[in-house]
């Protein structure tokens, strides 16, 4: 008896499953005709004159246009005040790690620099003295880039920390769960297909011109690398590997700290390098929203038509480029030479 | 009082075990569940039972659901139907807390290849069973140095897996699984991945760790001749079906069906089988014919292997003697002829 019940509540299920769809499409449909303005006077009058077959009708619209504008202007109204909180927040930080650099004499930022490089590329000299030379030659190029490279910088570091705290757990949990895994994947490539000014401009709305929206939009932009690569990292680990830890009797959490988590940490370091290189991409872009930093030195050239501008504040953005990748990529190479020592 | 028993374990792997599991009960083959559901039959109806301080071997090709098998043991897989016991206790019946004690206290594991963390040094994969058990660190180093002595990597802890070869990274596998003092150890096709030197070697040692540590140990192998040398028990599956467990004389002079016969077919028989089990009984044996000068005693147990050079050579006579020394048969060039004939 029980199994005819459940295969009754199957039936259900799958009838469910095979109409929403369908019923939501029918429900847009109805609802864009009756909103639009275009609308014949009568539903009837589409079955006497087919002429609308021809060229695509203007009442075949949805009006995601004026949803979204009117979802956004009561959303802004309603909850503004916890964007003002987080913009008042970020942009403290933005600005004290800024002052904090900027306050530093130049000398010492360079010696900086190549010390974080010398101790995490494990005392390579080669590539020590290649970025103690990139970061000399940023402020070489132009005395005004030193301070914006610092601007630049403090809004990546701010953003790259968020992209951290919000992409390894993220990456985490769609490697344990394939529901989320599934829910999360599309939202990815949602991220990183839709143009970045789709979400400038909201950006705007919410939290003003200026670092706060840049590093919202860097956060969209440069966190789908490390979630993909987290993720990635962890079911690459060999199931033999797995299953050891599983039959020693470690719970979920001493399996991920003690043995997932270090052995996808080559491929978690990939990630946050990429989300470097593209956070920095980002930040040239942020510039059109007013956004201070190198790239308004190049937005500056490009209204100017001013090719030498343009190429230098160029030319110092690859450099800060250059400083950022070693100093990622070093410290991923010496967590993966110490997981595969050599024979 | 059997150690681990299996009770009729089912398992099918698809999207939806349970509505398949009837027409497996029913008797369809595995290729016929493939074409009509798509699901893959893992194991159909297996029942075994593991005596204490015994090894089990569980032998059969690949894809016959050894490993499948062994995994239920400290269900690292859930079946679909079945119960597994150990120690009196139904591992299914265990919640996700109690199941972790008990892969903690009652067993491990070593895997054919390996399974060691590649981050960890020697010395701290021998200990990390320990550390899961939260044994203080002095104390837990100080077991896995006995481990590591015991298996004969002394010099080697601070090395990484990576530094060392096959057979010595399944030593330290060995080792590993063995630093939580176990009641049960379960190895999957654990020396299948080492050269056969190694892999002869290493079947040595483990038959001498036995004898001093008499623990369950249940073996997965391919090959017939490691099980024959291991197992007290052997089962032999196919298909997911157990078709047949038994001493390895069983095995060899009895073969369930064809499958089994064909395994056994080019085994070396001398090797397998031991004078007790081909001997003529003594109250049977006409005694006349035999030269008494010529007679010599052996070991119920000893392999026929090693009688062969004496019964072949000087033309003698066997005297199987039990261990308390009383005669319990004769062997001649009869007996070890008809025994090391192949069964047809």
């Amino acid at each position: 008896m029980s199994s005819f019940f459940q295969k009754i509540f199957i039936m259900i299920r799958k009838l469910i499953t095979y109409l929403t769809l369908p019923i939501i499409f029918i429900w847009l449909l109805i609802t864009s005709f009756n909103s639009s303005r275009y609308k014949p006077d009568s539903a009837m009058e589409l079955l006497t004159d087919a002429s609308w077959l021809y060229d695509w009708p203007r009442w075949l619209d949805l009006p995601l246009m004026k949803w979204i504008n009117d979802w956004f202007k009561v959303f802004n109204k309603k909850y503004g005040f916890y964007f003002e909180a987080i913009n008042d927040f970020l942009l403290g930080a933005i600005l004290s790690l800024k002052k904090f650099l900027i306050v530093l004499p130049w000398p010492l930022v360079i010696a900086l620099v190549v010390a974080i490089v010398f101790f995490s590329s494990g005392r390579k000299l080669g590539t020590t003295v290649f970025v103690g030379i990139c970061t000399f030659f940023i402020g070489f190029l132009h005395p005004r880039f030193w301070d914006k490279a610092i601007e630049t910088t403090s809004i990546m570091i701010i953003g790259i920390i968020i992209c951290i705290i919000i992409g390894i757990p993220l990456g985490i949990a769609m490697s344990r769960n394939t529901r989320v895994r599934n829910t999360v994947l599309p939202v990815l490539d949602l991220m990183q297909t839709i143009p970045s000014f789709c979400y400038l401009i909201p950006g705007i709305m919410l939290f003003g011109l200026g670092a706060v929206p840049a590093i919202i939009a860097t956060v969209i932009y440069a966190v789908p690398p490390l979630v993909r690569l987290t993720d990635l990292g962890i079911t690459l680990v060999d199931t033999e590997v797995i299953e050891a830890a599983e039959a020693f009797g470690a719970s979920k959490k001493q399996k991920l700290l003690g043995v997932q988590l270090p052995l996808a940490l080559p491929n978690i370091m990939q990630g946050i390098n990429q989300c470097t290189m593209m956070a920095l991409a980002m930040v040239v872009i942020a510039s059109m929203i007013g956004t201070r930093g190198l790239g308004d030195e190049v937005l500056l050239g490009l209204q100017q038509l001013n090719v030498g501008k343009a190429t230098e504040a160029g030319l110092a953005i690859v450099l800060l480029a250059i400083v950022l990748d070693r100093i990622t990529q070093a410290y991923g190479k010496k967590i993966q030479d110490r997981n595969k020592p050599p024979k | 009082m059997s150690k681990i028993e299996v009770n009729n374990i089912y398992k099918i792997f698809g999207p939806n075990p349970g509505q398949v599991l009837p027409m497996v009960k029913d008797g369809a083959s595995k290729e016929q569940v493939m074409e009509e559901t798509g699901h893959t039959v893992g194991l159909d109806n297996v029942s075994l039972s593991v005596k204490e301080g015994e090894i089990f071997v569980c032998m059969g090709l690949s894809g016959s659901g050894k490993s499948t098998l062994i995994r239920h043991i400290n269900r690292l897989i859930d079946p679909t139907a079945g119960e597994v016991i150990v120690n009196n206790v139904d591992v299914c019946s265990l919640d996700e807390k109690e199941i972790l004690e008990f892969r903690k206290k009652t067993m491990s594991m070593v895997f054919q290849r390996f399974g060691l963390f590649p981050h960890k040094t020697i010395i701290e994969n021998v200990a990390y069973g320990l550390e899961i058990q939260e044994v203080p660190e002095d104390q837990r180093r100080e077991i896995a140095q006995g481990q590591i002595n015991a298996v004969g990597l002394d010099g080697f802890e601070h090395q990484y897996p990576a530094q060392l070869s096959g057979g010595m990274q399944q030593r330290v596998g060995l080792a590993r699984a063995l630093a939580t003092d176990p009641q049960i150890l379960l190895m999957d096709e654990a020396f299948s991945a080492l050269d056969p030197l190694i892999r002869s070697e290493m079947q040595n040692q483990l038959v001498d760790l036995q004898a001093k540590l008499k623990k369950t140990i249940v073996f997965i192998t391919h090959d017939l001749d490691e099980s024959l040398k291991l197992g007290d028990h052997i089962g032999i599956l196919n298909g997911g079906r157990l078709v047949q467990v038994g001493k390895p004389e069983d095995i060899i002079l009895n073969p369930a069906d064809d499958y089994v016969k064909a395994f056994v077919k080019d085994v070396n028989r001398s090797k397998v089988l031991r004078a007790k089990t081909i001997m003529t009984k003594h109250d049977k044996f006409d005694k006349s014919s035999t030269n008494p000068s010529l007679l010599y005693k052996y070991d119920e147990d000893t392999f026929i292997e090693d009688l062969i050079p004496k019964v072949l050579k000087d033309r003698s006579t066997i005297e199987v003697i039990d261990k308390k020394g009383a005669t319990t048969g004769y062997i001649t060039s009869d007996e070890l002829s008809l025994a090391l004939t192949k069964t047809k």
